[in-house]
C-alpha cells in the first residue's frame, strides 16, 4: 500500500503562481479525476510533481509513502515510482520503443546489472498482448510520426511496462475520437489494480464515463474547489463549469 | 639491448613527466593512460632537414624516397597554413615544439609475447589482442611512431595479401606500392600532406591480389603515447581487380596538457571493380590536432567507401574523397561527428566525378554539445562533358543546448544538363523537454542525451560492424555522461 501525499502545494511558472494551495491524497488502488476550465492549474500540478525544471514548487509537501520528492530530480521521481502520462509526448528520432523501454527498465538496475534480453522482450510482449498492441508497434521511433491515438497508446504501454506506483494521466484524452478515447480507457481499466494509484487529469467528463472514478475532484484558480465521486462529474457535466465558478466565488464571499 | 641512438635526448624532466600518474582518467576514457617507455629512437624537438635525414636513416631508406621526403619538407615550408578558409585555431600548432619521430624498435613483432611489456600493457588494456582473436584477418598496432606489432592470419596471407607498415612496403614491395604512392594524394595537395610527406612513419600498405576477397577486417590501431608529439603514419590500400577489403582504423591518446599532432595521409586504390571499405573510429583526447588526408580513386566500377566516425580532438579537418575515374564507380562517404565542450569537428567530404555514369553519396550527421563546433564543408564536382552521373548529399546537424554551434558549407558544382545531383539538410535541436519525457521515464540526463544522440546516427551506425557499432554507442555514452553540468 503506498500514498502520494500533496499538501497545500504552491507553483510558479516565472512569476506567475499556478497552483495555489493545493491538497489531496492518493492512495494505491484509487482513481482520482481532476476536472476544470483550461487554465486552472491542472497540469501545472501534474508536471510539478513529475519535477519538470520549469515548474517551480514555491511551497507546500508532496511525500511519496512518507517521503519528499521536491528535492529530487525527475529521473529519480520516475525510479521511484511516479509516471506522467503526457498530454502531448515528444518524439524521441531514431530510437524504437522497444530499445527506449529497454533503457528505461536499465536505468533502474544497480550499476554492473545488465538487463536480460529475452526476459525483457517476454514482459514486454506480454504487456503488449494485454493492451491488444500489435508485435510491430514496437520497433517504430518513439512517438515520430505518430497519430494522436498511437501516441497515447504508446503511453499507456511505457506505463504498463514500468508499472509505476502512481501514474499522473495529463489531459490524456484530449484531441482523441472516440476510438482512441476506447483504447486509453481499455489500457488504465486493464492496468487498474490494488498496487496502482491513478490521477486522472481531465477537462471533459466523457472519459469518466469509461473510466469509472473513486474521486472526483473539481480544480479552479489553482485549488480543489470541490471533491465528491463520480456524481460530481455528471453535475458538472450537466451544469457547466460556471456553476463551480459561481458557487466558489460565492462560498469565498 | 640496443643503446639509444636519440638525435637530441631528451632531459631527464621530460621522461619523469611521462611518467606521472599512469591510471589518471581510465574510469572516464579508455585511451586515457600512459605507461613510461623508454625511447630507443629519438628525432630530437623540432623540424629540419637533419630530422628527415634522422627518419630516413634509421629506416634505412632509398635514396628516392630520402629525396621524395627533402622536396616535402620544402613544400611544407613554402604552404601557408588554409587560415583563409580554415579556423585559426591552426596557429596555435608550434611545429618548433614537436617530436617527430619516437619509436621502441625498427621492426614490429609478430606475437604479442615479443612486444615489449609496458607497449603490450598499452594495448591490451585497450582491447586489441582480444579483438584480433574475435574477428580480425590482421592488426597493426602503432605505438607513436612505428609498428610495434603486426600480424595477419595465415589463411590471407596465402591469398596474397600484403598487410606491412609503409617502411617495409616501400623497401620490400616496392613494384606493389611505389607506382600508386604518393599519386592519389600529391605532396603539394595542402600543407599537411606535405608534413606527413617529409615525416611520415607507420601506416599501412596493403595489398589485396586479383579476385580475393577479405572476408574479415583488416586492422589498425593508432596509439600516441608521448608528449608535445606528432604521429605521421601514411597508408595506402591497393585493391586490384575484383578485390574486396574492409580496413578499420581505431585512434586514442591519453591526455596531456599540450598539444599533439596527428597528421595522416591515407590514399586508396580499387581497381576496376575492386571494393575497398574503409572504418574510422577515433577517440582522440581533446589536445590533438587531428588534420588527415583522405582520398582514394575508384577505377571502372569500382566502390570506395569511407565510413568516418570523429569523437574528441581538439580540432579535426579531414574531407574523405573519392575520384570517380572510371565508368560506373561509385563512391560513398559516412561522416558521424561529435564536437564536445572545447572541440572543433570540421569534416565533410569530396567527390570527384571524372567519369560518365559514377554514382556518389555522402550522408553527414554532426552532434555539438555545450561549446561545441562543428563544421560540414563538402565538395561535389561534376563536369560538363559527363553523363548520367548522380550524386546525393544529406548533411544533418544535431545541436545539444544553445551554446553550440553548426555551419555547413557545400560546394557542389554541376555541369551540364545530363547530371543528377540531390542535396538535403538538417538542423535539428535536443531540447529541453525531448529530456525530461525520458527523464521522467527513469533516464538521467546524461543517459537522456545519450540516447538522443544515439538515436541520430542510429541509420548510420548500423552499417558498422556490429563490434564497432557497440564501441561507437560506448563512446557516445561516455561523452554524454560527461556533459552535463
Amino acid at each position: 500500500m503506498s500514498s502520494l501525499v500533496i499538501t497545500n502545494l504552491h507553483v510558479a511558472v516565472g512569476d506567475k503562481e499556478i497552483v495555489k494551495g493545493l491538497s489531496l491524497t492518493i492512495n494505491s488502488g484509487e482513481i482520482h479525476a481532476i476536472m476544470g476550465p483550461n487554465g486552472t492549474g491542472k497540469s501545472t500540478l501534474s508536471k510539478a510533481i513529475a519535477g519538470h525544471p520549469d515548474y517551480v514548487v514555491t511551497s507546500g509537501e508532496v511525500l511519496l509513502d512518507g517521503v519528499s520528492i521536491l528535492e529530487k530530480e525527475a529521473d529519480e521521481r520516475a525510479r521511484a515510482g511516479l509516471f506522467l502520462a503526457f498530454q502531448y509526448p515528444s518524439e524521441i528520432p531514431g530510437v524504437s520503443i522497444a530499445n527506449f523501454l529497454r533503457a528505461a527498465l536499465q536505468a533502474r538496475l544497480a550499476e554492473g546489472e545488465e538487463i536480460d534480453a529475452s526476459a525483457y522482450y517476454q514482459r514486454l510482449y506480454a504487456k503488449m498482448d494485454l493492451l491488444k498492441i500489435d508485435r510491430k508497434f514496437t520497433s517504430r521511433a518513439v512517438n515520430e510520426g505518430f497519430s494522436g491515438g498511437e501516441k497515447k497508446r504508446c503511453e499507456i504501454l511505457q506505463m504498463a511496462l514500468l508499472e509505476p506506483k502512481f501514474a499522473l494521466m495529463d489531459e490524456t484524452d484530449s484531441g482523441l475520437d472516440i476510438d482512441a478515447l476506447r483504447i486509453v480507457a481499455d489500457g488504465v481499466n486493464s492496468l487498474r489494480g490494488p498496487h496502482l494509484g491513478v490521477l486522472l487529469i481531465t477537462h471533459y467528463q466523457r472519459l469518466l464515463n469509461y473510466i469509472i472514478p473513486d474521486f472526483v475532484h473539481v480544480m479552479w484558480d489553482g485549488r480543489i474547489v470541490r471533491s465528491g465521486d463520480k456524481s460530481l462529474a455528471l453535475a458538472l457535466e450537466a451544469k457547466g463549469y460556471d456553476w463551480v465558478k459561481g458557487e466558489f466565488a460565492f462560498a469565498s464571499c | 639491448m640496443k643503446s639509444p641512438v636519440a638525435l637530441d635526448a631528451p632531459p631527464p624532466a621530460e621522461l619523469a613527466e611521462v611518467a606521472a600518474n599512469p591510471v589518471a582518467g581510465i574510469d572516464q576514457t579508455k585511451g586515457d593512460f600512459q605507461y613510461d617507455v623508454a625511447y630507443e629512437y629519438d628525432a630530437g624537438t623540432g623540424l629540419s632537414e637533419r630530422t628527415v635525414d634522422y627518419i630516413s636513416s634509421v629506416k634505412k631508406e632509398a635514396s628516392w624516397i630520402r629525396e621524395f621526403r627533402q622536396h616535402a619538407l620544402k613544400v611544407f615550408r613554402a604552404k601557408p597554413l588554409p587560415t583563409h578558409w580554415a579556423t585559426r585555431d591552426l596557429e596555435n600548432i608550434n611545429f618548433d615544439r614537436i617530436r617527430y619521430y619516437l619509436a621502441s624498435g625498427q621492426k614490429p613483432k609478430r606475437t604479442w609475447d615479443e612486444v615489449p611489456e609496458d607497449i603490450k600493457k598499452t594495448f591490451e588494456r585497450l582491447g586489441i589482442p582480444e579483438q584480433e582473436r574475435k574477428y580480425l584477418a590482421g592488426v597493426e598496432a602503432q605505438f607513436d611512431s612505428e609498428a610495434a606489432y603486426s600480424n595477419i592470419k595465415e589463411i590471407v596471407a596465402k591469398q596474397g595479401v600484403v598487410f606491412v607498415n609503409s617502411t617495409e612496403g616501400l623497401r620490400e614491395h616496392p613494384d606493389l606500392f611505389r607506382p600508386w604512392f604518393g599519386r592519389v594524394i600529391p605532396t603539394s595537395d595542402n600543407k599537411f600532406s606535405a608534413l606527413n610527406s617529409a615525416t611520415f612513419s607507420g601506416g599501412s600498405f596493403i595489398y589485396v591480389p586479383k579476385g580475393v576477397k577479405v572476408a574479415q577486417p583488416l586492422q589498425a590501431y593508432f596509439r600516441i603515447n608521448a608528449e608535445n608529439f606528432g604521429q605521421f603514419e601514411r597508408t595506402l590500400i591497393i585493391a586490384d581487380e575484383g578485390a574486396e577489403v574492409t580496413y578499420m582504423e581505431g585512434c586514442t591518446a591519453p591526455k596531456f596538457s599540450t598539444a599533439t599532432l596527428h597528421s595522416a595521409v591515407v590514399e586508396l586504390v580499387a581497381l576496376k571493380g575492386a571494393k575497398i571499405q574503409y572504418i574510422t573510429v577515433q577517440n582522440w583526447a581533446n589536445n590533438v590536432f587531428n588534420l588527415v588526408t583522405k582520398r582514394g580513386i575508384a577505377h571502372e566500377e569500382a566502390e570506395i567507401k569511407w565510413i568516418d566516425c570523429n569523437i574528441g580532438s581538439r580540432l579535426t579537418m579531414k574531407y574523405p574523397g573519392v575520384v570517380l575515374k572510371g565508368r560506373k564507380a561509385r563512391g560513398e562517404v559516412i561522416s558521424i561527428a561529435l564536437a564536445n565542450d572545447g572541440q572543433h569537428q570540421d569534416t565533410g567530404a569530396k567527390m570527384i566525378h571524372a567519369a560518365d555514369e559514377t554514382t556518389s553519396n555522402i550522408v553527414a550527421k554532426s552532434i555539438s554539445v555545450g561549446q561545441g563546433r562543428s563544421t560540414y564543408r563538402g565538395v561535389v564536382h561534376i563536369p560538363k562533358r559527363l553523363r548520367r552521373c548522380k550524386n546525393n548529399t544529406e548533411c544533418d546537424a544535431l545541436l545539444i543546448n544553445t551554446n553550440s554551434r553548426t555551419d555547413t558549407y557545400p560546394a557542389i558544382t554541376v555541369r551540364g544538363d545530363r547530371n543528377y545531383v540531390q542535396h538535403e539538410a538538417s538542423v535539428s535541436k535536443v531540447n529541453e523537454e525531448m529530456i525530461f519525457y525520458m527523464q521522467q521515464r527513469g533516464l538521467t540526463e546524461g543517459q537522456a542525451m545519450s540516447l538522443a544522440v544515439n538515436g541520430f546516427i542510429n541509420d548510420l551506425a548500423r552499417q558498422f560492424p556490429m563490434e564497432y557499432s557497440v564501441e561507437l554507442k560506448r563512446l557516445i555514452d561516455l561523452e554524454m555522461e560527461g556533459s552535463v553540468g
